[in-house]
């Protein structure tokens, strides 16, 4: 008697225990299911709460809704003098290595009978022991003695796309699209996975082993939003490189995208870039 | 501070961040592991939910495997990572657009299914040696109880019922995690060598026939450091699995791969400089050749044969070892073959690992020895043999 006593409260005990953990269990994933659910629900709400009342930046004097900033490149005007990019490397304290590059500038020579471009940058092995240092940049005269049927620069820089690819993988939003049109990662909260780095189809963006966490151009976020031009194009001595507001009908961005045949790179991946091009050709990508 | 990375050569045009290769080899053990989770799983489900008797030697045996592979999956990650301090940002905030966002959920619910299975399904034995063992193996073994220690009919009846719904919740879940590892590569539209809808599948299958065989070499192994009879029923059955499953693989990889080929998209002689070139060892050779064709026809030629004997475990266990190779050399291939191919289309680059370093080739040998060390002290807690099972 007393043994089934002891069985039946063992039992018991045991139901008990076995419906707790079902319940916990099930709990554990309504809670996943629940979670990705209301995540995507905040995500759109938060969408449609950022297109009316946008949570401004600590930015004295700077409103981010009243811009919507944008980038043209006129390659035929660069001249490959490269300050851009080593003024980039300045003002952002870029690694000084030819591996690590927030904009670069590629050449593309068409030798007569040949009928792809030669194409090279800064990084190039040959123009590095042309310039004398990863630090120094320079494009080595390389073609002296060809026969060059074509030849053109074209600068580099993160798109700052409508669609960013790279603010879609990000697991943590430690990378984002501001209101005024430019993708910027958290340092402080970047995790590292480099998934964005893979992510980008334009190579822009890199991993920044001094700080460890993934780095790209940031449009000079510090500058513009204090009246200044990006570095780059504030150092630019041809005027290749243009920089503005498109809210603004008259500025210098918008008049060039609407005096000008502009295209933006590869756009069957659906990225939707903000730099616009004027003067390459499609070996460009 | 000086910065620490490591450069790769390249030919053609790359863009210049390109050269320093972001995803090493430890992305490559990462997905290695959960296929052998996937994989060993399939096993033992094989027995829990559809009822294939000849795999219970391995049944048991088969969810240890896949639970010390699943308890490692996550290191690999978190050794890559920049800041892995910062790691649970991924699961404070899940950026819910991300297909990284999902994984720490997704493998904490797999986590703890698996445990809870294993609990289970060792419940007698666990009840059993807490009331047989004394000090600190008592001690254990009562707190893994965690009071119940009630071995009627009934509540066997009870046990079962649960093993049999884990184990049909973990298909998905197993096969899930796996198939969103191939996602996380697929639907990058940034590489052509990834940017595949197949990806997903071939990951799966991949994975399956990696588990498989996995629980082959390492039952065979058991057998002989216990001086145990090989259950020879239970063999061929798993010889059967992994050549099915090692077929809907090939067929899989070889349509994936003609159709990138036959498509001939931009940057296509590229891939195929790359395919005839530096490719030549790892895919068409190990991968493809010794891996996979030569395991199939030994494979083929035991089922043809109907043999029964030791030259079965020989074959198999030499084929399940091939098998393992080259699911790695895929993963590998997979990973480290996509960042090669430079994304402009235009050039390609050459990474030679590090031996050394947190992401050197120590490391992710490491990370795969890593199970079967937790596995071999597992075991020792939680018997899965068969013949302990008919003793008790």
């Amino acid at each position: 008697m007393e043994d089934e006593d002891k069985l039946e409260k063992q039992q018991r005990e045991r139901r008990e225990f076995l419906s707790w953990l079902g319940g916990a269990l099930a709990c554990g994933a309504a809670v996943i299911a629940g979670d990705a659910g209301l995540q995507q629900a905040v995500a759109a709400g938060e969408r449609t709460a950022a297109a009316q009342v946008p949570p401004k930046p600590a930015i004295p004097g700077y409103d981010w809704t009243k811009h919507r900033w944008a980038f043209g490149v006129d390659a035929t005007k660069c001249i490959g003098c490269l300050r851009c990019v080593e003024a980039c490397k300045k003002e952002n304290t870029v690694p000084a290595d030819a591996h690590h590059f927030r904009t670069w500038v590629e050449r593309y020579v068409t030798l007569e009978g040949e009928e792809t471009a030669r194409i090279d940058s800064q990084a190039d092995p040959v123009n590095i022991a042309a310039a004398g240092s990863e630090s120094e940049y320079r494009f080595a005269d390389r073609y002296r003695d060809a026969k060059v049927a074509k030849a053109f620069f074209v600068p580099k820089l993160c798109n700052h796309c409508t669609e960013p690819a790279c603010v879609q993988v990000c697991p943590t939003g430690a990378t984002y699209k501001t209101v005024d049109g430019v993708v910027l990662i958290d340092h402080t909260y970047c995790i590292g996975c480099r998934y964005c780095v893979q992510a980008c189809p334009y190579g822009a963006r890199f991993f920044n082993e001094e700080m460890n966490v993934s780095d790209k151009c940031t449009w000079c976020y510090h500058r513009i939003t204090k009246g200044l031009l990006p570095a780059c194009v504030e150092v630019c001595p041809v005027g290749a490189r243009i920089f503005g507001d498109r809210n603004d009908a008259q500025s210098a961005i918008s008049r060039f995208i609407h005096d000008n045949r502009v295209q933006v790179l590869r756009p069957e991946t659906g990225n939707a870039p903000n730099v616009f091009y004027v003067g390459i050709d499609e070996d460009v990508s | 501070m000086e910065a620490q990375f490591l450069s790769s050569p390249f030919s053609g045009y790359v863009y210049p961040n390109e050269t320093v290769i972001s995803w090493t080899v430890l992305i490559a053990v990462y997905p290695y592991l959960t296929g052998l989770v996937a994989g060993s799983f399939t096993i033992s489900s094989l027995y829990q939910v559809f009822g294939f008797r000849q795999l219970r030697p391995v049944a048991h045996f088969a969810l240890l495997v896949s639970l010390c592979c699943m308890i490692i999956v996550p290191l690999p990650l978190l050794l890559h990572l920049g800041h892995p301090e910062r790691a649970f940002n991924a699961m404070i905030t899940p950026h819910m657009t991300s297909a990284f966002a999902i994984f720490s959920f997704a493998a904490l619910f797999y986590v703890i299914l698996l445990m809870v299975e294993t609990w289970f399904v060792f419940r007698p034995y666990i009840v059993h040696q807490a009331q047989q063992t004394k000090g600190v193996l008592s001690w254990i073994y009562r707190g893994a109880t965690l009071g119940s220690y009630d071995l009627s009919d009934n509540a066997m009846r009870y046990d079962s019922k649960w093993v049999f719904w884990l184990a049909i919740i973990g298909i998905p879940g197993a096969h899930g995690l796996h198939g969103y590892v191939g996602f996380v590569f697929g639907s990058l539209k940034a590489r052509e060598w990834w940017s595949s809808d197949l990806m997903p599948a071939i990951f799966l299958f991949s994975a399956i026939i990696s588990g498989t065989a996995l629980v082959i070499v390492l039952y065979v192994l058991s057998c002989k450091l216990r001086r145990a009879p090989i259950d020879l029923a239970c063999m061929k059955v798993m010889a059967y699995s992994l050549w099915g499953f090692m077929m809907f693989t090939l067929l899989l990889e070889g349509v994936e791969f003609a159709s990138l080929v036959y498509r001939g998209r931009q940057g296509y002689d590229v891939i195929m400089q790359f395919v005839e070139g530096p490719l030549l060892v790892p895919f068409f050779i190990l991968q493809f050749g010794v891996g996979s064709v030569l395991p199939l026809a030994v494979i083929t030629f035991f089922i043809w044969r109907g043999a029964n004997d030791r030259a079965l475990v020989v074959g198999m266990t030499a084929s399940a070892a091939l098998v393992l190779l080259a699911v790695l050399m895929m993963r590998y291939n997979v990973v480290i073959g996509g960042q090669e191919i430079s994304k402009t289309g235009k050039g390609l680059l050459a990474y030679y690992p590090p031996i050394f370093g947190r992401e050197g080739l120590l490391a992710a040998g490491t990370l795969l020895i890593l199970p079967l060390v937790l596995l071999s002290i597992l075991v020792r807690f939680l018997p899965p043999w068969h013949e302990r099972e008919q003793m008790t």
